[in-house]
């Protein structure tokens, strides 16, 4: 194919990131700026009994300070928990919630008068644990939820799993861990409000749901929607920490409001761990029947995730910790069970891989730990158990494509893994795991039936083309993939194609950039948007040329006869053209999701247009003294569908082993709690980048990286997603590789050099969860399996 | 984004200068070299001085002088990389140009110094965090508190020495010249420090240290510094071990100093150590093990740092095993 | 040396008279006394390029080079900058055209999201600077200050070798793309 899609071309964006002239949020700046500092609850939980302002009032170079008064109205990304104040109004439930904000002149300025806000606070208990959330109905760190501190807690039965155990040959029961960790991105959250020149309200910020906190700064701002424009600069990475709308938002925006002037805020590295929206923290327990084959007959899963403050998108998470479970390996009956508790921590949400690399560690230790037990090669029986294409699983969840077997196979050969697997010898060794991921939420966060995405294509007579998409940059190359399919229906090179993206009035709407949905969202949009501009130009040229209109080829700028191709005319002719047989040539594309198969509640989240794969094999080293684990290689295999640009795959794949290899190793969003006698303090521990742990270049090992393509019927020249999916056989692989070294498990992430030796010492040769607390579950949903004669809805309860 | 507080800059042009402003100003003023410890504490605000005397241009604080044979005098604002990368350290003292090469990152080795790493302020979990979030704790006995966190029930600081180069000047037995307006003193590196968190250097506030002096090596001397810390780069010490044994004819230890890092308020020494190994083979495995069993009951590690400090004391004897075993070859 | 003039000093109101050399050219300007190097190129000289992460010295994103030497401008006081040497992502290039780092960074995948791209840039400039033929292993040395989140490494040491190849003297070459399996012939647009 002569056009853009499979080519290794530099990106669109990649000049201005290496000339360092690419504007992220804090490189905005306006005449008459003023800066913003929120003060923040030292308390973990507590009524706010008064707000002392005077002290920051008076301070040199303040010009306005807000507090919860100034926001009633609550917001939050879901519909269902909309629990946040932008400034705490009653309560403070966590350390770092915001309570104030003061605007001044500078930023050290208004620093030094946040630290005079004096608030005087009634502590109520802290409750540190998901334990503890359980264990505690009072005091509530909410007034809603499923009782107590629970948040949200759900049941699924999808079949009789009691039943299929009881009937099984074996069964196996384990316990894991996952800790929480957080995206560091290495841009920090920034925001510039602005009332225009115009006088509508511009909200820049660091976001990757422009849409949804659009939505937000309308309510509550008190504002209608079409009275504030929000646009999203590209950012210095996301991986989901960015798609909350964020109080510093929403206050920036009303502080510009009040003052009449811009109103910048850039958070320090300690505020957003202090925002986090990250992994939560999971407890699990899993139990699986096979048959004498080693088919999962029956596969049961608990889980109870530590929520922190407040809700963020807490259910889908919650709801996410069993849906994709099913979508790897045959499982003929499927129990989930899952618990969010609240607790006064920042908030979890979503980071890179939502709710699903928890249980993917857990099930896919698990099952090396059933191979073990049964003599079986974990590689051959994930290849023997993977998932058919074009199936539903247990759960309802309508699969594709699947390129699992040949991703399996591909790192089976690349590592060697059958020679060497059991065989390394004493302190090395080699650990597997495939996993599965969604290429896009199938229903979106509020509930409505307009598209997910949308591609608006300006063409122009120069022969420039614009394409206008409100989908988000964070990294990922999203601004790319939005030129470059443009590009390839047209006939252009990318270089061709300008995108403005992530502005709520100049672009439609897209989502945002979460749950891998924008390639096949936005992707499928901006095919259709181009192909109807194709078919403008195509019909012009076709008269021009004397031609049928299927003869008209588009390749390199020209528009001409496929039949005899030095018979042609340029794009920007073609374009003047069709503008003189039909007027202005425009052209829009919009994508909505297939309906789910589930029609149950909770059924929508799990459901996708596809599913990515990918396997890993992980070859470590372990220092048995010390119980250090070193990583030697990582060979990678992912099923992307179609590499739309094969180095831009390559990053994110590697970028997703990074990120994984972080959290096997070393990442801990974790709390220090002193000791309750002498006081109620529960603060992050590690709240810096030298003390919070990513892996530098001296930590990283050798990957190799192998793509799978079998292209996807769902996906724009049948790519499917790549930004998360890598990410998830990682830490698993990682464990299980630890096994093959020194013969021990650790069933809880991440796998670090303590963990290790004390599994070397413990008779048990194991370390992890020893059990699972007592959680009073809701009645559970039944939904039949599809081959058990269920129809996707949920059986009647009895009256 | 953090910001430094706003503070009053002097800068000093001699040592003359330089002393006489810290004398008069008292605990007002604090002496900066690289500004890779202080400024990172002051936008913290764990210090907050009104006062900063620059070293950056004071004559005569980068000068070297000597060579292997005679001793090397290093002026305290020389820089860590070139500790790491001058061939004269590299040929005389090795263990301290890689104790030097191992500090932070390239760009702090740029910029950080050797005097600066020595008066390493000492780290700790609950010290090392910003204003609001020790408020949150109710901040702690280093300053502002009445509580050490780590060790609730003691009187004493317990921060840690985390300095890469400190243990190494100890065993290698260097001294250091310290400047007041009152005079000038000099004292062996060993004695620059204090088992305190607090008051961990006895260098007075309105001294400045100016010069680090390497004792000439002998032949029969061998040095090693290895480091334990989680990732490759960037993190400070958990464990650090410096050793220095001299060797005799027949090959068994004549004398030795053994100094671990980042296991207590100051780099502890291992006497205990020392004291078996005289006269012992390095290459007796047993000897290794035991020895390493006794410099490591100097490693006091509290839940203060990074990793658990059960894991830190067992890594402690590990490595000052693999230090000693390295000596050997 | 000594001197009977008065210690020179600075702050803590009122701005203070700065000059250095950014990019090659002299600037002069009035900042106030708290600020960083850091804060002067991005505030008082609208120099963007050099980003923050941290501003304690534990990321890399604000990496220049000062005098020469790779620095953390987010540590260097901007009282201490006078008659220095300040070269920023912005100054690696001398017109219109890429400097051959740049330009490998962009073909290699080097740069993702960007963000940590200018301090790698400068810290990759300071290296091959030093060592043009600098091995796979001195370059990791080299950028270990430099974190980032978004590329697992590899492709950005790949860019640093093909732009050391370049500034050697040899021909640009191709970004090393991984093994395919099983591409098939054009599955058409979808839908």
């Amino acid at each position: 194919m002569p056009g853009p899609v499979g080519k290794p071309l530099r990106r669109i964006d990649a000049r201005g990131k290496v000339t360092g002239e690419t504007r992220f949020a804090d490189d905005l700046s306006l005449p008459g700026m003023l800066h913003m500092k929120l003060a923040r609850s030292t308390v973990p939980h507590a009524r706010i009994l008064g707000v002392d302002l005077a002290a920051a009032w008076a301070a040199d170079g303040v010009r306005a300070v807000l507090t919860g008064a100034d926001f009633p109205v609550p917001f939050g990304i879901l519909p269902v928990s909309q629990d946040e104040h932008a400034l705490c109004t009653d309560k403070v439930r966590f350390v770092g919630d915001p309570v104030a904000a003061v605007v001044a002149v500078d930023e050290l300025s208004a620093e030094e008068a946040a630290r005079l806000v004096e608030v005087r606070y009634e502590l109520l208990a802290t409750i540190a644990s998901p334990e503890e959330a359980l264990s505690t109905r009072e005091p509530r760190i909410h007034e809603y939820g499923d009782g107590g501190n629970v948040h949200k807690a759900v049941a699924f039965d999808f079949g009789d799993v009691p039943a299929a155990l009881a009937g099984a040959e074996q069964v196996f029961e384990d316990l894991f861990f996952y800790q929480g960790n957080t995206h560091l991105a290495l841009e920090q959250h920034a925001t510039l409000a602005y009332v225009d020149p115009d006088g509508l309200l511009t909200i820049a910020s660091c976001t990757q749901t422009p849409h949804y906190l659009h939505r937000a700064a309308a309510k509550v701002l008190g504002l209608p929607a079409n009275r504030i424009r929000v646009l999203a600069p590209p950012q210095g990475g996301g991986f989901g920490g960015k798609t909350d709308p964020f109080n510093h938002e929403i206050v920036a925006a009303k502080a510009a409001l009040l003052t009449g002037r811009p109103v910048k805020i850039a958070l320090t590295r300690e505020e957003v761990f202090l925002c986090h929206r990250g992994r939560h923290p999971v407890l699990m327990r899993m139990r699986t029947g096979v048959d004498r084959e080693g088919r999962m007959l029956g596969h049961s899963v608990e889980t109870l995730l530590d929520g922190g403050a407040y809700g963020s998108y807490g259910v889908a998470s919650t709801f996410y910790t069993g849906a994709l479970e099913t979508v790897t390996y045959r499982m003929d009956r499927y129990r989930f069970r899952g618990c969010r508790t609240f607790t006064n921590k920042p908030p979890c949400g979503p980071k890179r891989g939502h709710g699903t690399p928890q249980p993917r560690f857990g099930l896919e230790i698990h099952i090396d730990k059933i191979c073990e037990k049964l003599g079986r090669d974990p590689a051959e029986w994930r290849i023997a158990n993977a998932i058919a294409p074009r199936s539903l699983t247990a759960n309802w969840l309508e699969v594709g494509t699947t390129g699992l077997v040949r991703c399996l196979e591909a790192v089976v050969a690349a590592s060697g893994w059958k020679a060497r697997f059991r065989n390394l010898g004493p302190g090395r060794g080699l650990g597997i795991a495939s996993s599965a991921y969604m290429c896009g939420a199938g229903l979106p966060i509020y509930f409505n039936e307009m598209p997910h995405s949308g591609v608006q294509l300006l063409l122009d007579r120069g022969g420039g083309v614009t394409a206008f998409c409100g989908s988000t940059e964070v990294g990922q190359g999203s601004d790319n993939v939005l030129a470059l399919l443009v590009a390839e229906v047209l006939g252009l090179s990318p270089s061709d194609v300008k995108v403005v993206t992530g502005d709520t009035s100049l672009a439609p709407v897209d989502l945002g950039s979460y749950s891998s949905r924008v390639t096949l969202m936005m992707g499928n949009a901006a095919v259709e948007a181009a192909t109807r501009a194709r078919e403008r130009l195509a019909e012009a040229a076709s008269a021009h040329l004397e031609i049928p209109i299927e003869r008209v080829g588009f390749a390199e700028g020209r528009v001409f006869d496929v039949g005899d191709p030095s018979r042609g005319v340029t794009f920007a002719e073609a374009v003047a053209r069709a503008e003189t047989a039909g007027g202005t040539v425009g052209t829009v594309g919009s994508y909505r999701p297939p309906a789910p198969r589930a029609r149950f509640k909770g059924g929508g989240v799990g459901p996708s247009p596809a599913y990515s794969f990918s396997a890993a094999v992980v070859e470590v080293e372990v220092d048995p003294t010390t119980g250090v684990v070193r990583v030697e290689k990582v060979w990678v295999a992912h099923d992307i569908g179609r590499a739309l640009n094969p180095v831009a795959v390559r990053g994110q794949v590697e970028g997703s082993v990074y990120m994984g290899l972080g959290e096997a190793l070393m990442e801990e969003q974790a709390f220090r709690r002193l000791p309750p006698r002498l006081s109620g303090a529960l603060v992050h521990q590690a709240p810096s980048m030298l003390d919070y742990k990513s892996p530098t270049t001296l930590d990283m090992p050798e990957v190799e990286t192998i793509l799978i393509e079998d292209p996807d019927p769902n996906g724009p020249f049948g790519a499917k997603e790549v930004g998360q999916g890598p990410l998830l056989p990682i830490p698993p692989a990682v464990a299980n590789a630890v096994y093959d070294a020194v013969r021990v498990r650790v069933d809880e992430s991440p796998v670090t050099p303590e963990k290790v030796l004390a599994a070397l010492r413990a008779p048990s040769r194991r370390t992890g969860p020893t059990s699972f607390p007592a959680v009073t579950w809701p009645e559970a949903l039944r939904i039949s399996p599809p081959w058990e004669g269920g129809d996707g809805t949920a059986a009647k309860v009895k009256p | 984004m953090m910001r430094l507080p706003r503070f009053r800059y002097l800068a000093p042009r001699s040592l003359r200068e330089a002393t006489a402003a810290l004398a008069d100003l008292g605990p007002e003023a604090l002496p900066v070299a690289g500004g890779t410890d202080l400024f990172p504490n002051m936008k913290r605000r764990q210090q907050t001085p009104p006062v900063v005397v620059g070293l950056r241009g004071v004559s005569g604080l980068r000068a070297v002088s000597g060579d292997p044979a005679r001793g090397l005098s290093l002026g305290a604002m020389t820089r860590l990389c070139d500790v790491a990368g001058g061939r004269a350290l590299a040929a005389g003292w090795p263990a301290l140009a890689r104790a030097a090469s191992l500090v932070g990152t390239p760009p702090l080795r740029n910029m950080g110094t050797i005097g600066g790493n020595l008066c390493l302020d000492t780290r700790c979990t609950y010290w090392n965090q910003t204003h609001e979030w020790r408020r949150s704790i109710g901040y702690c006995l280093k300053r502002d508190g009445d509580v050490c966190w780590v060790a609730p029930g003691s009187s004493r600081c317990w921060a840690v020495s985390s300095s890469d180069t400190a243990p190494v000047l100890c065993a290698l037995g260097a001294e250091v010249t310290l400047v007041s307006r009152a005079g000038e003193r000099r004292l062996p590196v060993a004695d620059l420090f204090a088992d305190d968190g607090i008051r961990h250097l006895s260098r007075r506030p309105d001294e400045v240290l100016a010069a680090v002096h390497l004792p000439a090596p002998d032949p029969a001397d061998r040095t090693v510094y290895l480091k334990l810390r989680r990732r490759g780069a960037v993190d400070f010490p958990v464990v650090g071990v410096a050793a220095k044994v001299r060797l005799g004819a027949g090959g068994a230890v004549e004398s030795s100093r053994i100094f671990l890092g980042g296991v207590g308020s100051r780099p502890q020494e291992a006497s205990e150590a020392s004291d078996f190994l005289q006269g012992r083979r390095l290459d007796d495995p047993e000897t290794v093990e035991e020895a390493a069993r006794l410099a490591a009951r100097v490693a006091k590690p509290l839940q203060n740092t990074d990793f658990a400090m059960g894991w830190r004391k067992g890594a402690a004897r590990e490595y000052a095993a693999r230090a000693l075993r390295e000596l050997a070859r | 040396m000594d001197s009977s003039l008065p210690v020179p000093e600075v702050g803590p109101r009122g701005k203070f008279r700065l000059a250095l050399s950014v990019n090659g050219e002299r600037r002069e300007i009035l900042v106030d006394p708290y600020k960083t190097l850091l804060e002067v190129l991005r505030e008082d000289l609208g120099l963007t390029g050099t980003k923050h992460g941290c501003e304690l010295g534990e990321c890399g994103a604000c990496a220049v080079l000062l005098d020469g030497d790779l620095a953390l401008s987010c540590l260097v006081a901007a009282v201490e900058c006078g008659d220095r040497e300040v070269t920023t992502v912005e100054g690696l290039r001398d017109g219109p055209e890429l400097h051959p780092l740049q330009a490998a960074f962009a073909d290699h995948g080097a740069a993702q999201c960007g963000y940590c791209t200018p301090g790698m840039l400068v810290a990759a400039r300071w290296v091959l600077d030093r060592k043009p033929d600098a091995t796979r292993e001195e370059i990791a040395e080299a950028l270990s200050g430099q974190l980032c989140r978004c590329t697992g490494y590899q492709q950005i040491y790949e860019a640093v070798e093909a732009a050391g190849r370049v500034l050697r003297g040899e021909a640009p070459t191709a970004p090393r793309l991984p093994e395919v399996h099983g591409r098939t012939p054009d599955a058409g647009p979808g839908r």
